[in-house]
């Protein structure tokens, strides 16, 4: 589908290299909150406060980055994230209070924290502003193929459908990948394994199921919830010290929301690793194409693509029994048709929105027929009927 | 009313503010602040006519965000999306009052109800989105915000709805006078207090009245606190849903209206977005009862107003963001206790009273 | 493995919760290798002693002996290493999990630092095969019925090297066939040398598979009998649980009126499997009637309570008087003059967290005393909750209490009276007096009574077989959502209904 997008728009920078490798750095921070978000959730606990330790993440690296380096950064970001998700264990699991609401009200405290703090430590300091901090200091090394690279970067140029387009993909694998996105793709494996070939993983998964069952049978139920929370913390304190190094700074608002787009990634991957990292590669994709979108013409693209997979959906859809939304779906897609071709060029503000539009859209496809944890959401005391 | 359960119900807010304020001391302390001088100075300015002003007005957007919150809450629905329902609520009133050269009581009815209409819908989309293709409402009510900031960006910047209105600011026309609500002076000769203040203190009477003397909102507090036996008794979610959603919408589009209506006359870039979170912490604070967040509006008003004065002292003023969300979070947690401590209690107390009952039988 | 030596001794045991002494001074002694029941009413106490044999609460007072030694149960963990299992009475299963993972659950076997899911695969069809009891590992829970859960409950504490077996009202849920299974299982299990405790209030089952029969009473222990060498038939025993003479609700005369108020064709409820629940399933109430609906629960008689109500969706036909309701709303339905008192009532039918007088609303909310038009009438509302707690002696300090303060009896009570209020035309009533005292349950068979002399139209449907017997004028028996059998309450015994409704005696 993108190849004939590519070859309609005739705009090289869908598929080139360029494009991908920053697809993958701007979906790993997303990425992260959508495995922040499975740790929690497959313990039962709903993780709303994922925003809040994505933004005491950033926060966290800026102010140790530049004090002490990018590394020293992501450490600082990893505890930040902690300490947001211990939070919300002791009020949610500890106190029974509800978990959207402590996940919001953990939002609301790291927003204000995060804002005091840099007004206190950033204004004054060199590079720095009231809501900046200096440049982190240091990279985390980046590595690149040159043997893989360079062929197919030129395979890409000739232009030739799908092969190229196939050759711009995986040049953009090897191309200035940086460790942190290493270490997340080993993070996704690691918890594959963890989670669904341990007793560890099985009683954190039990816990989220039926958490009485798994009580009965001498599981420590709080215990894991807890673990599982605060390691979600800790991933998305993770995924907000990345935000922070790819921008070399810390910036009140950086995240953008990007702690619920973690969130419907996980929903439409099925609370699963495997689904929620291709939700959050899609993410990212859009994310690149909106940022280095020159000509405007990226966003047309992704508006063309987006009817082709729309259209594509639905006809899908039309073949099982849900008529309406595949209707609804077919629609949209033309409209998105039209749109294309009667304008030359769309205002940056659908690039900007073109994000959550699509969360929404995600969102409201997969959202159906799926199987969250049975008890996920439910709040759990021990010893309490159910 | 029960004076226990009056009691019962302070106690997590006295709580919650008791730590908040040891905490802030203890911010302010490691930063080398005089405790003292900081709070009597916030006091003191916070007691100033000019200030208490300010309060009111501030404390009449917070009341109608929490109002609109708080609908929600209810039924154990989130509408986060405050934010985005008010900001266009606020552009069409704002583009609609600007068009019109009516007497003023006609002007501001159409002005609200537009408002309101606008609110509403936003808020639909979130409520569709929940009922017939299940996504959270949480969700797709945070993402509603952000894609109404990025069409009202464009609504003004890019189409002829904004206009130069002062150097180097592009906002809606202005609305003329007779589409204003101003207000009084009362307090200080100097300030007004805005006209849209009666208007909340209506709106706050009417959802009292709603929730606790209709048919609609004992199903709504009833979906709240049991779904399945509200579904029992008759109740259609999937109508409550949508309704509920759509209410809360509506009051949420009027958050902006006692400021475009009693200061600016015209919105642009520049007007607040993010009194709807605000709103949400009040809201929990107030236990989405009206006199709690009337109270609680009144509060976080008076701590944003005074800690202006925290910028003389050195210190950032966003030390008041911190408090309420911590007061947040304590008031929180000791909500769950105290709520868990009454019901045991009172079911000791119950099994008492019946055995003294059948002593004396 | 001597017959003789006792694999359980409990003695002087006591538990006091807040407000009430759940168990005091029980004493029990289990032989192994047999199967030996506990029987006692709703509240006796039989939960709470069987969730302190299995370390799941803490005694207050008394001595637990397994085999001879005295041993202390700190958590379930405790109770799991001295050979204890329950089968708890609500599955503990996860739906989303397989039946291996189920099983291994906080015992799982591992190899290197992952989980060793051969060996476990071997493990389980191995104790399978010796104990008789088929499974296939790998299907998903959530696609099991419950005969087969039930199985999975027992395999989990076998896993676990349970040589005692507590079960917890086991067939509460079973239908025929699968209770005879069950029992099969229960024999085979004994010949290996297991001991089983077994909780129940059917009377009929224990006789027929226990070795021994302990009574308990508000509590205590009031005595031990054995079926094979003593004389004792149901009704001994059921006297013996509730220590006085059974009250007999019956109903006298004749009060059916021509007026047809409910008529049901062809209802069918199709669960989410594709399993017919309810098939086929028709009858007609006229005013003045008492139907009676007796089944084992699990054969339809919720799904078909739920159907009538309009909360759930179902096939067929429903009237009301000469209208066509079935399309209607719920509160439709309940606005027609139609009172429910559903099975579940925590869940169901009260608002735990609301104050009494906002609990009289519920269900009612759209008419007087509560409403007057689109405004609430708290007042007319409080005062009939007065009313009701009067009629129907809810024992209450005052009606500005929650609910949740309310013992479950009086909670019944309330709901009963509620639902009578009003006038009903129609009354749907699942277990009506099901945790209420003797008195008071005397008390609400009266006003049923009463209101329908005056031409009430009522729907029945009840556990205790004495109730349905007394107040029903005709009964239908209830199998797999089907019915199979009519019985005239004038002459039909509870052991011949019983019967029926196991399905004894017919090809399954």
């Amino acid at each position: 589908m993108l190849s004939i997008t590519r070859t309609i728009t005739s705009n090289g920078d869908l598929t080139s290299t360029v494009t991908i490798a920053q697809a993958l750095v701007f979906a790993s921070p997303i990425a992260l909150a959508g495995l922040a978000g499975i740790w929690a959730e497959r313990a039962g606990v709903i993780n709303i406060g994922l925003e809040g330790m994505m933004i005491l993440g950033t926060f966290g690296a800026g102010w140790a980055g530049w004090q002490w380096g990018a590394w020293a950064g992501v450490l600082a970001g990893i505890i930040f994230g902690a300490i947001g998700g211990l939070l919300l264990a002791v009020a949610a699991v500890t106190f029974g209070v509800d978990q959207i609401i402590a996940g919001t009200a953990i939002n609301l405290l790291a927003l204000g924290t995060t804002k005091f703090l840099a007004i206190l430590l950033f204004t004054n300091a060199p590079g720095g502003g009231q809501a900046q901090s200096p440049p982190i200091k240091g990279k985390i090394p980046v590595f690149t193929l040159d043997s893989i690279v360079e062929p197919l970067t030129a395979l890409h140029e000739k232009g030739i459908f799908f092969v190229s387009d196939l050759a711009g993909l995986v040049a953009g694998l090897f191309y200035n990948m940086s460790l942190l996105t290493i270490i997340t793709l080993l993070l996704f494996i690691m918890t594959s394994y963890l989670l669904w070939k341990t007793a560890f993983g099985l009683r954190l998964r039990s816990a989220g199921e039926n958490p009485w069952a798994a009580d009965s049978l001498g599981v420590k139920v709080v215990q894991y919830k807890y673990a599982a929370v605060v390691f979600s913390g800790m991933l998305a304190g993770l995924g907000g010290a990345y935000l922070s190094i790819a921008s070399t700074i810390y910036r009140n608002g950086n995240t953008a929301g990007r702690g619920y787009i973690g969130l419907a990634t996980m929903i439409f991957g099925d609370w699963r690793p495997g689904g929620t990292a291709a939700g959050a590669i899609m993410f990212g994709y859009i994310d690149t194409l909106r940022l280095i979108d020159t000509g405007n013409q990226n966003v047309k693209g992704l508006i063309l693509l987006g009817a082709i997979i729309l259209f594509t959906i639905g006809a899908w859809m039309l073949r099982s029994s849900r008529r309406n939304t595949a209707i609804g779906f077919l629609l949209l897609g033309a409209v998105m048709i039209g749109a294309y071709f009667s304008a030359t060029s769309f205002p940056p503000e659908v690039a900007q929105v073109a994000p959550y539009i699509t969360t929404l859209l995600v969102l409201a496809t997969a959202s159906q027929n799926l199987r969250p944890p049975a008890a996920d959401g439910v709040p759990y005391r021990k010893g309490e009927d159910h | 009313m029960n004076l226990r359960r009056l009691a019962t119900s302070l106690i997590a807010p006295a709580i919650g503010l008791g730590v908040s304020l040891a905490a802030t001391a203890v911010i302010l302390i490691s930063i080398g602040a005089n405790v003292t001088v900081i709070f009597s100075s916030m006091w003191n300015y916070g007691t100033s006519p000019r200030a208490m002003t300010l309060m009111l007005n501030l404390a009449t957007v917070y009341f109608l965000s929490a109002l609109a919150v708080s609908i929600g809450f209810k039924m154990n629905l989130f509408n986060i999306g405050v934010n985005g329902q008010y900001i266009l609520g606020s552009l069409a009133a704002a583009v609609v009052a600007s068009n019109l050269q009516l007497p003023k009581a006609i002007s501001i009815t159409v002005t609200i109800l537009t408002a309101m209409f606008v609110g509403a819908a936003w808020a639909g989309i979130a409520a569709w989105l929940k009922v017939a293709r299940g996504v959270s409402e949480v969700i797709s009510t945070i993402m509603l915000n952000f894609i109404a900031v990025g069409i009202i960006s464009y609504l003004i910047v890019r189409t002829s709805i904004g206009t130069e209105t002062s150097v180097n600011i592009r906002g809606t026309k202005f609305i003329p006078e007779s589409g204003m609500l101003r207000g009084n002076a009362f307090i200080d000769p100097d300030t007004k207090v805005y006209g849209f203040l009666i208007i909340s203190i209506f709106v706050g009477v009417g959802y009292w009245f709603l929730l606790n003397r209709t048919r609609f909102g004992f199903d709504l507090r009833a979906t709240g606190k049991s779904a399945s036996a509200a579904r029992t008794s008759g109740v259609q979610s999937t109508r409550m849903i949508v309704t509920t959603m759509l209410l809360s919408g509506a009051v949420a589009g009027l958050v902006g209206l006692p400021y475009l209506l009693g200061q600016t006359g015209s919105y642009n870039l520049q007007f607040p977005t993010e009194w709807g979170f605000i709103g949400i912490a009040i809201a929990l604070l107030g236990r989405n009862n009206p006199v709690g967040i009337a109270i609680g509006a009144i509060f976080v008003a008076f701590l944003d107003v005074s800690s202006g004065q925290l910028v003389l002292e050195g210190v950032p003023r966003e030390i008041s963001t911190i408090m309420q969300g911590l007061i947040v979070i304590v008031v929180v947690i000791s909500y769950e206790v105290v709520r868990r401590n009454q019901v045991k209690s009172e079911q000791r107390s119950v099994a008492r009273a019946l055995a003294k009952q059948e002593v004396s039988a | 493995m001597s017959e003789n030596s006792v694999a359980v001794e409990l003695q002087g045991i006591w538990k006091r919760f807040p407000g009430v002494i759940a168990n005091s001074d029980i004493n029990l002694k289990v032989a192994s290798g047999t199967v030996h029941a506990i029987v006692g009413e709703n509240g006796a106490g039989k939960s709470t002693l069987m969730k302190i044999l299995y370390g799941m609460q803490k005694a207050d007072e008394g001595i637990i002996s397994i085999n001879g030694k005295a041993l202390v149960f700190n958590s379930p963990s405790d109770a799991i290493a001295a050979g204890i299992g329950m089968v708890h009475q609500h599955f503990m299963l996860a739906d989303n999990f397989t039946v291996l993972e189920n099983i291994i659950l906080g015992s799982e076997p591992k190899s290197g630092g992952k989980l060793d899911f051969a060996k476990a695969r071997k493990l389980i069809s191995d104790i399978a095969a010796e104990n008789g009891l088929a499974v296939n590992s790998d299907v998903l829970v959530s696609e099991l019925g419950v005969g087969d859960r039930q199985r999975i409950e027992i395999l989990k504490v076998l896993y676990r090297g349970a040589h005692i077996l507590i079960l917890d009202e086991p067939t509460a849920v079973l239908v025929p066939h699968e209770v005879e299974e069950l029992f099969n299982t229960l024999r085979d299990l004994k010949k290996q040398g297991f001991t089983v405790i077994f909780i129940s209030h059917k009377l009929d089952e224990v006789l027929s598979i226990a070795d021994e029969i302990t009574v308990i009473r508000q509590g205590t222990t009031v005595g031990s009998v054995n079926p094979h060498t003593e004389n004792v038939s149901a009704r001994v025993l059921a006297e013996m649980m509730v220590g006085s003479e059974l009250p007999t609700p019956q109903s006298v005369g004749n009060t059916i009126q021509d007026q047809v108020v409910l008529t049901v064709e062809n209802l069918g409820v199709i669960a989410a499997g594709g399993k017919a629940i309810v098939d086929g399933v028709s009858f007609k109430i006229r005013a003045g009637e008492i139907l009676g609906i007796a089944g084992v629960e699990g054969n339809g008689q919720a799904e078909i309570l739920n159907a009538l109500m309009g909360i759930e969706s179902a096939t067929g036909k429903v009237m009301f008087q000469d209208e066509d309701i079935s399309k209607k709303s719920t509160r439709y339905r309940r606005d027609l003059g139609i009172g429910f008192i559903p099975e579940d009532r925590q869940r169901q039918a009260l608002l735990l967290g609301a104050p009494l007088w906002e609990n009289r609303m519920l269900g009612h909310q759209t008419k007087a005393p509560n409403a007057k038009g689109f405004w609430l009438n708290p007042r007319g509302a409080k005062a009939d909750t007065k009313r009701i707690v009067a009629e129907y002696d809810v024992r209450t300090p005052s009606i500005d209490v929650n609910a949740s303060a309310l013992s479950g009896g009086n909670q019944q009570k309330l709901i009963v009276g509620r639902e009578m209020s009003g006038d009903p035309k129609l009354l749907i009533a699942a277990h009506p007096t099901r945790g209420v005292d003797v008195g008071a349950q005397a008390a609400i068979w009266d006003h049923i009574r009463n209101a329908r002399q005056a031409g009430l139209a009522v729907l029945l449907i009840s556990a205790d077989l004495d109730e349905l017997i007394g107040l029903s004028d005709s009964i239908k028996v209830l199998l797999r959502g089907k019915f199979v059998a009519d019985a005239d309450p004038a002459t039909v015994t509870p052991q011949e209904l019983g019967t029926a409704m196991t399905g004894a005696g017919r090809a399954a």
